[in-house]
């Protein structure tokens, strides 16, 4: 059989592989710049507007699963396609190590999936080695990318409140919702003991800001993408207005295999095998863009070796895979007995929470460095599959409405009242923090495997350090004084050093970043502090692979203002005939 | 499951093989699942209907076992004031769906069923579903109550846990039981704050600057402006 490589259409000024927020706002600020671009996405195309694909206001019976995550690491009605385990698309790991990667093939990416926390980095999140001697500077400061974070808040959506905190820049908000109960109730008792709560910063529509979006209609589910459109998601907020120009020409199913290059070693386009024929295709452009997540784009970069670039691409340093790092996070959940036997009520709200607790400690002052925000959840939501799970955990330890105790378990009436007084009175808290990069943590591919397209497989080797067990403790000694604090009762057994105090194995918080990170000096980075390739001029990699650290906060903002930045650089640079 | 099935599943040793069988096989698969949860229009892809169209066409509980299964998940849901019972809310279709969907379930199912029988057998040489609504019920006080039952039948009250859960979380999550439980989100609405009664209820109230930061309802539909 004859293996032949077609070329996909016209020489492109730029090709981007991937369609997520680094790539879908390269989209954008390319196509409405006038330049041609071709934008590969590995998934199908995905709008949640679209009947078939929507899972907005569905309820649990529609699934025969009733939503369970089955298929979908989320559940049935979340929008992400994919997950930590794709068939036919495996990675391995080295060392008895462990690293879990999250994937999300489909138009926008890993966006259709997040919880909407849209928070700027602040000064110190890019300057951690001034104050803590602890990993490396970024190139690059707040005062750089604050323009842009300002462009997107107002592009884009995002509600919030100014509060002056130093290191958790204000920007320019939405109004925020109003909290729900158990928030209320959380923000008095942390108020209590001295931990501030502030209102949530969502990338959601309080308010419409312009006519092709519509306004938040309160449903809670975000995660499901929206049909409206009044939450952020690439697909929607970027690849849709890229298209509308008519200079983007999106090809989906595209699963791109490696960065071709020249003799001189510059890059002249990708090539993919399109998953609906299986068959081989070239995307030739004058500037290739990686976005495919800072995994897959380092792993695209390692499979692209030539003579002119024997390490794989832009791989000079040796640093592309190096320097990987997830959020940390921890979590536990609590009882609220004053909370049984609610009054119901639509409490739906926002996909996602109202308040938050931002990072209010100093590390001088405790024995690991860098901080943690915290989440919380609770309220009246939608049953779905796992409601009622373990009520004989539950209903042993509280009187009954008779003011009696009975025991746990049972069966029948009284049973099944139990379900409705328990309802709503649980609330749950969660921990995100920030790791330290280690150059020790790292990608690489697999000598020995391929995925079904044979295209070679990343390896994962990933251990925390002190560092981050140290900070997930302090997680857990401060959601027991929270719940202790709002009288509430903590459920399970508190993860103790044994389980390295319930932190999660890297990946599960789907934040990694940094395997191609921004540098000024070319032998420990691989990109310098546009995104562009240090090796190859007209290669930049605009998703989290950029990133020197991570700061406690999630990444999205961030990945979206240096794609802003970066895009506008090329456009100055194909003007000034640089690349 | 046919005859050879059961026959392999059997693990009783000095009980009577016969008595087991001649209650739970006999009557045949039978179209257990005829419209439970047929797939709706709920977003799938094209990869994801073929599983569920596969899980649909498969059948794993005998009619003997749905049986017994139907009979537990009414006594622990049963009809009341406020809802009909779980088997009205099709609950016994929807662990036969779980149980394909998510093979871990099988064998402490299928294990937990033959406990019951076996020990049905021993109490009141009857399978549990032959046996009377109150022997029934005599067997299940056994193994409902995890933290007061006896060493011996722990293994029943592990089956008895699980179908707990699978029993409320498949009512709960059906029309009936989710209107049982009065949720009432899931629907276009105007978010704007908790009840007044409520709020008094647990001694809370918004603060004059939560007031005044929080989104105004009659704002909702105007387009955002900023000064710079």
């Amino acid at each position: 059989m004859a293996i032949e490589i077609k070329t996909k259409g016209e020489l492109y000024d730029v090709c981007i592989v991937g369609s997520g927020a680094g790539g879908g706002m390269a989209a954008k600020i390319l196509t409405e710049a006038g330049l041609k671009v071709a934008l590969l996405e590995a998934g199908p195309d995905y709008d949640p507007a679209n009947p078939e694909q929507q899972t907005q206001l569905k309820w649990p019976y529609e699934s025969p699963r009733r939503g369970a995550g089955t298929n979908r690491a989320f559940g049935d009605f979340d929008a992400a396609y994919g997950g930590w385990e794709i068939e036919g698309e495996p990675y391995t790991r080295k060392n008895g190590t462990q690293f879990d990667w999250f994937r999300s093939r489909m138009l926008g990416g890993r966006t259709n999936h997040w919880g909407r926390i849209s928070l700027r980095f602040g000064p110190k999140d890019f300057k951690r080695r001034d104050f803590d001697g602890l990993g490396d500077n970024w190139p690059i400061g707040y005062d750089d990318v604050k323009p842009y974070y300002d462009r997107i808040d107002k592009m884009i959506g995002v509600f919030g409140t100014k509060e002056g905190i130093y290191n958790e820049p204000d920007g320019y908000f939405l109004p925020p919702p109003k909290p729900r109960l158990h928030e209320l109730m959380i923000k008095k008792a942390a108020t209590n003991i001295g931990i501030p709560v502030i209102p949530a910063r969502l990338s959601i529509l309080t308010r419409p800001i312009n006519k092709d979006r519509g306004s938040c209609f309160f449903c809670n589910q975000c995660n499901r993408g929206c049909s409206v459109h009044a939450d952020f998601s690439s697909s929607t907020c970027l690849v849709k207005p890229a298209r509308k120009t008519g200079n983007a020409d999106v090809y989906v199913n595209a699963m791109a295999r490696e960065v071709l290059t020249d003799k001189e070693g510059k890059a002249t386009g990708v090539s993919y095998v399109d998953k609906t024929d299986m068959q081989e295709y070239q995307v030739n452009a004058k500037v290739v863009v990686l976005a495919a997540s800072a995994c897959e784009s380092a792993r695209l970069l390692l499979n692209s070796k030539s003579s002119a670039h024997p390490n794989g691409l832009a791989n000079s340093s040796g640093m592309v895979g190096k320097y990987l790092h997830d959020s940390t996070g921890a979590s536990r959940g609590a009882f609220i007995p004053q909370l049984m036997d609610r009054e119901r009520y639509n409490e739906d709200g926002v996909g996602g929470l109202h308040l938050y607790i931002p990072w209010w400690l100093d590390n001088k002052k405790l024995d690991f460095a860098r901080g943690y925000h915290i989440e919380f959840w609770g309220g009246l939501g939608m049953p779905s599959y796992g409601f009622g799970f373990g009520m004989e955990n539950t209903n042993g330890k509280y009187p009954g409405k008779d003011g009696k105790m009975k025991a746990a378990g049972g069966y029948g009436a009284s049973l099944k009242d139990d379900y409705r007084r328990y309802y709503g009175s649980t609330v749950g808290f969660a921990g995100r923090g920030e790791s330290i990069p280690r150059v020790e943590n790292y990608c690489e591919i697999d000598p020995g495997v391929v995925d079904k397209y044979g295209i070679p497989v990343l390896r994962f080797n990933y251990n925390w350090t002190d560092q981050e067990v140290k900070q997930a403790k302090h997680m857990q000694d401060t959601f027991e004084e929270l719940i202790h604090s709002m009288g509430g009762i903590a459920s399970g057994e508190k993860p103790g050093e044994d389980r390295k105090y319930g932190l999660e194995a890297p990946g599960r918080i789907i934040h990694e970043v940094g395997t191609t990170r921004m540098g000024n000096d070319r032998n420990t980075s691989v990109l310098n502090k546009y995104n562009q390739a240090h090796d190859v001029k007209n290669l930049f990699v605009v998703d989290g692979g950029a990133f020197v650290s991570q700061a406690d906060k999630n990444p999205t903002w961030t990945i979206l203002a240096l794609s802003m930045r970066a895009s506008e650089y090329i456009i100055d640079q194909l003007k000034k005939q640089n690349i | 499951m046919n005859r050879r099935d059961s026959l392999k599943a059997l693990a009783v040793g000095t009980v009577s093989v016969g008595t087991i069988l001649a209650t739970s096989c006999d009557k045949k698969d039978s179209k257990n699942t005829a419209d439970s949860g047929k797939s709706g229009v709920y977003g799938r892809t094209a990869e994801e209907k073929l599983i569920d169209e596969k899980l649909m066409s498969e059948t794993f509980f005998s009619a003997a076992e749905l049986s017994t299964i139907t009979i537990l998940a009414d006594i622990i849901i049963p009809r009341d004031e406020h809802s009909g019972s779980a088997s009205e809310a099709k609950v016994p279709e929807f662990i036969e769906f779980i149980v394909k969907d998510q093979p871990r379930y099988q064998l402490p199912m299928r294990g937990g069923l033959k406990w019951l029988d076996i020990k049905s057998l021993k109490l009141f040489k009857k399978s549990f579903a032959e046996a009377g609504k109150e022997q029934q019920i005599e067997l299940v006080e056994l193994i409902a109550f995890p933290e007061k039952a006896a060493p011996e039948n722990s293994a029943g009250v592990s089956f008895f846990n699980t179908m707990r859960n699978l029993t409320a979380t498949g009512f709960f999550t059906s029309k009936e039981g989710i209107s049982d439980m009065a949720y009432k989100g899931n629907q276009p609405n105007e978010w704007n704050g908790v009840p007044d009664k409520v709020l008094k209820q647990y001694g809370l109230e918004y603060d004059q600057k939560t007031l005044d930061q929080c989104l105004k309802p009659e704002d909702r539909g105007k387009i955002m402006t900023w000064d710079s």
